[in-house]
């Protein structure tokens, strides 16, 4: 057993799979994360987190930007972004 | 009776394309009476999504019998994926070639779901009714993981394959796919029809039940198995259709709009076809989707039940299918006063030959 969050390094390049995307749902109520027969409401910090999932920007840089965006902790975020991605990757909903 | 005053957002459209299907499986979750003469055609699946997407619908499962029956198939796909729906393609792929699936990946395809019997050769062909059908589905597995496509193995268990879960694991986990479903059988029209073959013993259910236990917990963070419960064996109902009328829309290939799969077996119930009204208008008025929704209808256990809002008093055709009556409480619940039943139909079990689901 391999743990996700373990891969999530600074230099790791996290991006959404085929498969799973955001979308705007103004019926459900705003964003969702749509995923292979599922589907998960996303809050405005997931959102912003994994709107910068593009497989180009680092772990880092992901971190450093949202820091800058949200004036919070550097630690914080990194803490933040880290348990969100690790979930997710756990589900094969994000590639690391 | 009156329209509740708050219709809630669809979430899903299940979209029956057509009943014809090259597999016989003795389950099969198409009515016994099947849709044989007309299918609408891609244009009007087209509206329908884009009235789906309208109402808030975000998925679509684009199902059969076997969908790749249609040879319009891919601008069908394209339609889902303009009217701006994740496509989700439940596929026996016998039937499915390598050019159509990279002209459905193209069109926009968002995932695959291939359904295979067993992970036994001679047992897959045997349940599928179809000689060569595993090595066919093993192939077109290969060609969605090759075209970025994410791939779920769907694995429906029952008698004949039951004591097999961790080799079907180990199966869809060779084929590259992210997610495996291990579906119990729930017994509606064909498996209905088979359920003294299909029945496990309790003792099966249970050990099947702690392996998908333990292969999560060995599998974690490399496949997603997701499991739907054998709910003859359950102590409550499953929310059927996450409550009736509240999230899921589908709509048979000649256009018929029902609640769910199987709702065409409780008498009585009035359906609404996308020729003749828009899918809004179906989902607001039609007679079939307000017979079950809110609470009005509920019977005791249900009506003062804390579980009401959880499972929605389960599944309405279970209820009449088992209990003969729509209203009263799923059977399958051990609260309700027919829960004996459930019982006594869980122990009975007969080595006789399939009825094969045939077009």
């Amino acid at each position: 057993m391999d743990s996700s969050a373990a891969r999530l390094t600074g230099d790791a390049r996290p991006r959404l799979p085929r498969g799973v995307r955001l979308a705007q749902s103004e019926a459900q109520g705003g964003w969702v994360l749509l995923a292979p027969e599922r589907v998960f409401k996303a809050d405005t910090i997931t959102v912003e987190i994994l709107k910068r999932c593009t497989g180009v920007s680092t772990l880092d840089e992901i971190v450093d930007d949202l820091a800058k965006a949200f004036t919070a902790p550097r630690e914080r975020i990194h803490a933040d972004v880290v348990n969100l991605l690790g979930a997710l990757a756990d589900k094969k909903l994000l590639e690391v | 009776m009156a329209t509740p005053d708050a219709v809630p957002a669809p979430l899903g459209l299940l979209a029956e394309l057509t009943h014809r299907c090259p597999l016989g499986c003795p389950y099969c979750s198409n009515p016994l009476a099947l849709d044989r003469d007309h299918e609408i055609d891609a244009a009007t699946w087209a509206r329908v999504f884009r009235e789906a997407a309208a109402l808030g619908v975000l998925q679509v499962h684009l199902s059969g019998g076997e969908p790749a029956a249609r040879r319009d198939l891919p601008d069908i796909v394209k339609a889902s994926r303009d009217a701006g729906l994740y496509s989700n393609l439940i596929t026996s792929a016998v039937g499915l070639t390598p050019q159509t699936l990279a002209a459905l990946a193209d069109a926009g395809l968002d995932h695959v779901q291939i359904s295979i019997q067993d992970c036994d050769e001679a047992s897959a062909d045997h349940i599928a009714g179809y000689r060569g059908a595993l090595a066919r589905k093993r192939a077109i597995a290969g060609e969605v993981v090759q075209l970025g496509l994410p791939l779920t193995i769907n694995m429906v268990v029952h008698r004949a394959n039951i004591g097999r879960i961790e080799p079907m694991v180990e199966l869809a986990l060779s084929l590259s796919a992210s997610r495996v479903e291990i579906a119990h059988v729930q017994y509606y029209g064909w498996a209905m029809k088979n359920r003294a073959m299909l029945m496990p013993s309790r003792a099966q259910v249970d050990e099947a039940v702690r392996q998908v236990e333990l292969l999560r917990t060995r599998h974690h963070g490399r496949i997603v198995i997701d499991a739907v419960v054998p709910d003859y064996f359950a102590r409550f109902p499953k929310p059927c259709v996450g409550g009736w009328g509240r999230r899921s829309i589908n709509v048979t290939p000649a256009g018929k709009v029902l609640p769910c799969h199987a709702a065409e077996v409780i008498p009585g119930l009035e359906f609404w076809n996308v020729g003749e009204h828009s899918l809004s208008e179906i989902w607001r008025n039609s007679p079939a989707f307000n017979a079950f929704r809110g609470e009005a209808w509920m019977q005791e256990p249900c009506r003062s039940c804390a579980r009401r809002e959880q499972d929605f008093g389960g599944c309405r055709c279970q209820a009449f299918l088992v209990a003969g009556d729509a209203r009263a409480t799923d059977p399958v619940c051990h609260l309700s006063p027919r829960h004996a039943v459930v019982e006594q139909l869980a122990a009975v079990r007969e080595d006789v030959a399939y009825a094969y689901r045939r077009t």
